[in-house]
């Protein structure tokens, strides 16, 4: 494998001290006076949730491009983006779980937003078992493709679910939900720790994708590799 | 404010989330460096695999020779068509 690149060096550094700045931030932000502490989820919980969606919706663009252009590259670009957003999504799904229980009384309901990104999250788990049953690269890839172009429209799904259906979830940014429980309003000091969440973990992000990137470059090469000693 | 609710104590759920997060986002990166670091291994094998052989620089072959009589001076003979029709 090739050297790390000096920049991908640097913003490994960089995402570890915006994890641990975010962190801070999060566990100094005002406590909320109803939830308490629990609420202090929130700020990991709405940065992982939004990183993922972008990058299920960035995958499905670079499906689109490799239906277009049939070049690997953009597979292996597909993949690293669902693995990533994959693991930023069940964190999202455990903090709103874990939120759940003290705010709602319940781990888990039945809710459209709950639903939908359950829903989001088992699609792409089946992405992986798809791509495992099928050998042959164009193949899968061409599947894979396809798949995700689909898949990805769940995340806008997920992501207007409190917008478009009666819902429990509070919508915290962006709107007013008379049936919402367990909303606030942010202070000042909480907007800071919000916003600083989602740089935070955008940097991560796009830090884990990369990494991802190089390892799908490293893993075409073996089994490019694999092929010519084999034959 | 006299029948305000206290905030309840919420901690131990924050502490679990934040755990969690950190924990999955661990195993997640464990899992990126264990993957790659066997894939090079993989990689260096391969390449050992792929390369062609070494060229080893030729030995004088050994001359096979008829063995001696017994009893006679005379060095062995080297086998030659002839000798091993001459043969029983």
């Amino acid at each position: 494998m090739q050297a790390k690149p000096l920049t991908l060096r640097v913003l490994d550094i960089v995402a570890i001290l915006a994890l641990g700045i975010a962190t801070y931030m999060a566990l100094n932000a005002p406590t909320e006076r109803v939830m308490g502490e629990v609420q202090k989820v929130f700020y990991f919980h709405i940065g992982t949730a939004w990183t993922a969606l972008i990058g299920f919706i960035l995958a499905a663009v670079f499906s689109v491009v490799y239906l277009v252009t049939k070049d690997l590259k953009w597979d292996r670009l597909q993949l690293a983006s669902i693995e990533v957003s994959l693991v930023f999504f069940l964190i999202t799904i455990v903090l709103g779980s874990i939120w759940a229980r003290p705010a709602w009384n319940t781990w888990w309901t039945w809710d459209p937003r709950l639903t939908t990104a359950a829903v989001t999250e088992l699609i792409y788990i089946a992405y992986f078992m798809l791509r495992q049953g099928i050998d042959d690269p164009d193949r899968r890839a061409r599947f894979g493709a396809v798949y995700a172009l689909i898949g990805g429209l769940s995340a806008p799904i997920t992501f207007f679910a409190i917008r478009l259906f009666r819902t429990i979830h509070p919508v915290v940014i962006g709107g007013t939900n008379p049936d919402a429980d367990g909303g606030f309003s942010m202070t000042a000091d909480m907007r800071t720790a919000f916003f600083f969440a989602l740089f935070a973990f955008t940097i991560i992000f796009i830090d884990l994708f990369w990494n991802r990137i190089r390892l799908g470059d490293l893993q075409d090469k073996v089994e490019q590799l694999k092929l010519r000693v084999t034959n | 404010m006299f029948f305000q609710e206290p905030t309840p104590d919420t901690s131990g759920y924050m502490i679990a989330g934040y755990a969690i997060t950190f924990l999955v986002m661990a195993l997640y990166v464990a899992s990126i460096y264990l993957r790659s670091r066997n894939l090079n291994k993989d990689m260096s094998i391969l390449r050992e695999m792929d390369e062609p052989a070494p060229v080893q620089a030729k030995a004088p072959s050994p001359v096979k020779k008829m063995p001696a009589k017994p009893g006679s001076n005379k060095p062995a003979k080297p086998v030659t068509k002839r000798s091993r029709k001459k043969q029983p």
